[in-house]
């Protein structure tokens, strides 16, 4: 039986990968995710991994793209400013159809911002974040345990559709305490990697890792390719948490930490009678559109919340029946910013019919 | 009959498409006579940049990862560290790695990274269009120092071999060219230097070859070659800046 310890979310996110067979890490500091490195510098190596504190957050993902490339886990993580600069390389692998594990503990921006919790890298991640159009896996945990199984799960899914994934969450996620059930790593059933650069060896095949398509339509033809594997992700991997919706006439709509105190604002409303319900979506690329597009066959009114001026709720109004309808209460990021249940409370009854 | 010389077993039988009188070609061929002479094509890893060196794989019969621009020292570490009975190596222009990718060389060279870099510098930027590159020299005219390099405005060109010599990751650092045959036949002597000194782990091994742009140059390639000796060799002089084989 696996021990219950009581850990940061963000040491939850190291030991994860750990468990999963990260044989390389390349990171640099920011708040609030420096304990991802610190534990890393520390166990990874009693592992006979590698770890580099790197001179820039785009030499770091850089070298996640050389690791990768040549057939091993690879990780880095950071937020917003180090993300930000980690998107040159995160097109490239995305470009290269290589896998890798990027977490962001999300900071309050833009610039320099501020190290509160936010949600404001929404798009940045379910966009692609750099140039070319593309897109990466984003998975959000909710809890230190999700910080933990979803790590692991990002691997899994990287090397099985050969697209980059992020784990995006935030500082409370990343800073708190919670216990933890740290689970062996799941078996997956794998594709080998075929294409890794290891040396050609004797009588074998060329492998080319590589992004640049500069013969007719080729590029085109790329395009096609991933979109089609997009799809196909969007079908498969989709995941999302529902609590108490068969029968309610509201249902509240956060991810991660927001999620958390909404659905304390939620056991709130059924306590004074209201039939209320939460939508958590798990991964947000691919979003769950087909939890949204069920439930809002029935009920016909959703309370979006974030802590930002209004992202994710672009994707909700997209994937919600057409005559339901989506409010909205955001807080955007920043000390004191965060919301309390009771207030949050107070936004559930205002829009409740 | 006995053949004295023939395309060294790195290298795909591909038709070029460097330009006339471009000295990519006899580099390419000397880093693969070294791996040809060392036994370790198959097991090498080429590190390809941005510019016309990205074509690498084009013409190396080894397995390449391309880089984003100036990262392929990076991009080498990661492959390296995940694979360190690999023989790794970046091919890069002055653009790609003394310029963009100027905080990459310095810590992988810091950090003495199992690997070797060609550094190809023929003071151009050659794909874009032969835009001031880092080692552009000083009153060259480009199409974007269109009345020559101004130190006062531009600083002075880079001196990479000399700089990387200072770092105490660096186990080799030489300037080599190729515009004569007895050029050749010490460039080739320092890029299997280089690869020998990985092979042994000694650290990172780093060759500046002097090379000629004739197209963005605008020259023929008989002046173009003329230039390294005329005008380049002097202002970057040829020689080991360091080496640790003795100590």
């Amino acid at each position: 039986m696996s021990e219950r310890l009581f850990i940061k979310g963000n040491e939850a996110v190291a030991m994860a990968a750990i468990e999963a067979g990260v044989r390389c890490y390349f990171g640099y500091p920011i708040t609030p995710q420096s304990d991802i490195p610190e534990y890393l510098s520390r166990e990874l190596p009693k592992t006979g991994g590698t770890f580099i504190q790197v001179e820039s957050e785009i030499g770091a993902i850089n070298m996640v793209l050389g690791a990768s490339a040549a057939g091993v886990r690879a990780m880095t993580s950071s937020s917003g400013p180090g993300i930000s600069l980690k998107q040159e390389g995160i097109s490239y692998m995305a470009g290269s159809e290589l896998p890798g594990v990027i977490v962001d503990i999300m900071r309050a921006g833009p610039g320099l911002g501020g190290i509160d919790a936010s949600q404001a890298d929404y798009f940045q991640a379910t966009r692609g974040g750099g140039h070319g159009g593309y897109r990466i896996i984003v998975l959000a945990p909710g809890s230190v345990q999700e910080m933990y199984d979803l790590t692991m799960l990002a691997f899994d899914l990287s090397d099985q559709w050969r697209i980059p994934a992020l784990v995006l969450a935030d500082s409370v996620l990343g800073q708190m305490k919670e216990s933890l059930v740290a689970n062996p790593r799941p078996k997956a059933d794998l594709p080998p990697k075929e294409w890794a650069v290891r040396g050609r060896g004797e009588g074998m095949q060329q492998n080319i890792v590589k992004s640049l398509y500069l013969g007719d339509g080729e590029m085109e033809k790329f395009h096609w390719k991933m979109h089609a594997r997009y799809q196909e992700l969007a079908e498969k991997e989709c995941r999302w948490e529902e609590v108490q919706t068969a029968d309610a006439e509201l249902i509240v709509t956060a991810f991660g930490s927001t999620a958390r105190i909404a659905s304390t604002a939620v056991a709130m409303a059924r306590e004074a009678g209201m039939k209320v319900g939460l939508l958590r979506p798990i991964t947000l690329f691919p979003f769950p559109k087909q939890a949204y597009a069920a439930l809002s066959e029935h009920c016909k009114h959703f309370l979006d919340i974030e802590l930002s001026t209004g992202q994710m709720v672009d994707d909700v109004r997209l994937s919600v029946a057409r005559d339901a309808d989506v409010a909205f209460y955001g807080r955007p990021p920043g000390a004191g910013s965060l919301p309390t249940p009771e207030e949050l409370f107070e936004q559930i009854r205002k829009v409740y019919p | 009959m006995k053949q004295v010389f023939s395309r060294p077993a790195s290298l795909k039988d591909v038709q070029t498409h460097f330009c006339p009188g471009c000295h990519h070609g006899t580099i390419h061929r000397l880093v693969a006579e070294a791996m040809d002479e060392f036994g370790i094509r198959d097991r090498t890893i080429g590190c390809a940049s941005v510019g016309c060196s990205v074509f690498l794989y084009g013409y190396f019969d080894i397995d390449v990862v391309e880089s984003p621009h100036g990262r392929a020292p990076a991009v080498a570490t990661g492959v390296k560290r995940a694979r360190p009975d690999t023989i790794v190596f970046t091919y890069q222009g002055d653009g790609d790695l003394a310029a963009i990718g100027t905080s990459e060389i310095i810590h992988a060279a810091n950090r003495g990274e199992d690997i070797t870099v060609i550094f190809v510098n023929n003071t151009t930027y050659g794909m874009t269009g032969g835009q001031m590159a880092p080692t552009t020299m000083p009153g060259q005219k480009t199409s974007t120092s269109p009345y020559g390099r101004d130190i006062k405005n531009d600083g002075a060109p880079f001196k990479m071999a000399e700089l990387l010599s200072n770092l105490d990751g660096v186990a080799y650092s030489a300037r080599v060219a190729v515009n004569s045959p007895k050029n050749v036949i010490q460039a080739k002597k320092a890029v299997k230097t280089a690869f020998r000194y990985q092979l042994e782990g000694r650290g990172f091994s780093f060759i500046e070859a002097l090379a000629a742009c004739p197209t963005n140059w605008g020259m023929n390639p008989l002046p173009a070659n003329q230039r390294v000796g005329d005008e380049m060799i002097p202002y970057f002089p040829l020689g080991t800046y360091k080496n640790t084989e003795n100590l």
